[in-house]
């Protein structure tokens, strides 16, 4: 009986020859990563050791990432003093992959993981965050867990009691059409397998189409797949892979990549032709509720956001600059934009997209979450609607549960940016 | 037996349930009076204290939704609030599980505000319209973080046992 990728990592990572779905195993933890929420960790991890005579004790400080990118700068008192509290406990315990407010080495957990060559092939890597699926596109498996999970992760170095999962595989063929991409492919198929489709599953990219994507459209995919509920999403390893670890996330070691083996048990399989794909939208208030374009174009636009764990790197900026170069952000609707990273702030101004974009009228602003979880700036006014290339769309998500939330793609987003409208990419201003 | 204060859909997400913006406030005694806060119905109810521990909250499909936020859950907890849901999100009931939220998943589920309904191993009975709908188990592999009292008692038990052996 051959394994599914998320099988034979679990299978070694829990010392067993094989696992299949529904076992449930201890496997070792190669990388458990925190944001801001480090602070809860901080404080479920003290009460972990509280009675036990035994001084908190982390079993590998090696194998701990933490990023801040969820209020960077903090917003408030109470959010700096969170983040001074995870700063005294990194330098206390020796953790050396912290990524502090910084513009040389800060971002978002889920660039900085990638970026930065954490994130290796037949890894299990848990993060205190649910776009923590965002890491299966580098051959991982990498799953959200909440805070006090990781501080039992931070004691024991294993993830407890974990039930291997079903995996659905989805086979992705032909080409994408011009003004296309990666963003509305996931979009499509969170719609197709609803809010709770892949709940407790894994989703497995195959097919011509994937092979073809840069690691960076990857991530896209494999961050919105817990939008249909799933556990992880994981790209099998290949020449792409190997491309990005040694070229980009600068690797030097030995990489072993994982890929399923010939008649590997899934739970179903879902087929999709990326080249009868529109721009696709998710409407509010769920992002499940996935139409083409055309069918909410003209809906008027108080803020366009492009940026976030999902689409704010190198690619999607470039997309948007060249979408808005030379040309005006349409008045009445404001324009942010938040490169996901450091790195890629500083690659996206030594291309002038920087540049391009602030002329056309859009507002630059330092690498981190912004505006797409409502907690930070970027707010939205009552009745007021976003079009955004985060990922979620719920009721209140940006900050005001009188606002409205529609996600799209960086093409979608910049064509709209100049109407004020929805506007498909396609067809232009 | 206890009573339904409030009746939600399908997909309330986290962000619902514990919005973005009070995510700086993390410890559980703190949580609990941002609850639902942009809810202004049950969020008042709740903050009022004019509901006893036990009390239901009765939702749809995917429950927890979204984020990995363990502040929605330590803030339902702090009212010892019981939900009962067509379905619950994996990370939401395993954040549940671990910090002893009382979760009850029935597919079935149906009930409205007021109802009184009781709950068995089995069975969830609105005593109210005199229906029953099966309860699903919650997952075997947690159970002994159940029985030990939530993932830090269990957590520590682990950890003492280690440092016996070293």
């Amino acid at each position: 009986m051959g394994m599914t990728v998320v099988e034979k990592i679990l299978a070694r990572a829990s010392g067993r020859d094989a696992v299949r779905a529904g076992d449930v195993v201890e496997p070792r933890v190669d990388l458990a990563m925190s944001h801001e929420n480090a602070a809860l960790v901080i404080n479920q991890f003290t009460e972990v050791f509280k009675g036990t005579g035994l001084e908190p004790k982390i079993w590998n400080p090696s194998k701990i990432a933490i990023v801040f990118d969820h209020r960077v700068p903090a917003e408030s008192p109470k959010t700096a003093s969170n983040q001074k509290k995870v700063r005294e406990f990194v330098a206390k315990h020796g953790i050396a992959r912290f990524h502090d407010i910084r513009g040389d080495e800060g971002g978002i957990c889920h660039q900085i993981l990638p970026e930065n060559g954490y994130v290796r092939p037949g890894a299990v890597i848990v993060g205190t965050d649910s776009h923590t699926t965002s890491h299966g596109a580098l051959d991982a498996f990498a799953f959200g867990i909440g805070a006090t999970e990781m501080a039992s992760v931070w004691s024991l170095g294993v993830a407890l009691n974990v039930e291997v999962p079903q995996t659905i595989k989805v086979e992705v063929s032909g080409r994408f059409t011009p003004s296309v991409g990666p963003k509305d492919l996931i979009l499509h198929l969170v719609g197709l397998l609803t809010a709770e489709g892949a709940n407790f599953r894994v989703i497995e990219l195959h097919g011509e189409t994937i092979r073809r994507m840069s690691t960076s459209g990857r991530l896209v995919l494999c961050n919105m797949t817990v939008e249909a509920g799933a556990t992880s999403g994981v790209v099998p390893g290949d020449e792409e892979t190997v491309r990005y670890l040694r070229e980009v996330a600068g690797v030097k070691d030995e990489i072993t990549l994982v890929t399923p083996d010939n008649g590997a048990a899934y739970e179903r399989t879902i087929a999709i032709d990326a080249s009868t794909l529109a721009p696709q939208i998710a409407c509010p208030h769920t992002v499940d509720n996935v139409k083409p374009v055309d069918v909410v174009a003209g809906t008027r636009v108080h803020q366009i956001v492009i940026g976030s764990c999902t689409n704010g790197r190198l690619d999607d900026i470039a997309a948007a600059a060249d979408i808005l170069r030379g040309k005006k952000v349409a008045r009445g609707t404001r324009m942010l934009v938040f490169p996901a990273s450091s790195r890629i702030y500083q690659e996206a101004l030594g291309r002038g997209y920087v540049l391009d974009l602030m002329k056309a009228g859009a507002v630059v602003m330092n690498s981190g979450c912004g505006p797409c979880l409502g907690v930070h700036e970027g707010a939205l006014g009552d009745g007021e609607v976003a079009l955004s290339t985060t990922n979620r769309n719920f009721k209140g998500r940006m900050g005001n549960p009188s606002s409205e939330v529609y996600l799209c793609s960086p093409e979608v987003a910049a064509a709209s940016a100049l109407t004020g409208v929805i506007t498909d990419p396609r067809k232009g201003a | 037996m206890a009573q339904v204060i409030s009746k939600l859909d399908d997909d309330v997400s986290t962000d619902v349930i514990y919005p973005g913006r009070y995510m700086a406030t993390v410890l559980p005694t703190e949580t609990p009076q941002f609850a639902f806060a942009d809810d202004a119905a049950l969020s008042g109810k709740l903050r009022a204290k004019e509901v006893p521990p036990g009390s239901m909250i009765v939702a749809g499909k995917n429950f927890g939704c979204g984020s990995s936020r363990e502040q929605a859950c330590s803030c339902l907890k702090g009212y010892e609030l019981t939900v009962v849901a067509r379905g619950f999100a994996r990370i939401f009931l395993q954040n549940a599980i671990n910090l002893g939220l009382d979760l009850v998943t029935a597919p079935d589920v149906e009930a409205n505000e007021g109802d009184e309904l009781e709950v068995t191993a089995d069975n969830v009975v609105n005593k109210t319209t005199g229906k029953t709908f099966p309860v699903v188990p919650l997952p075997k592999a947690r159970q002994a973080i159940i029985d030990a009292g939530g993932l830090i008692a269990y957590t520590r038990r682990r950890v003492t046992e280690a440092a016996g052996k070293a």
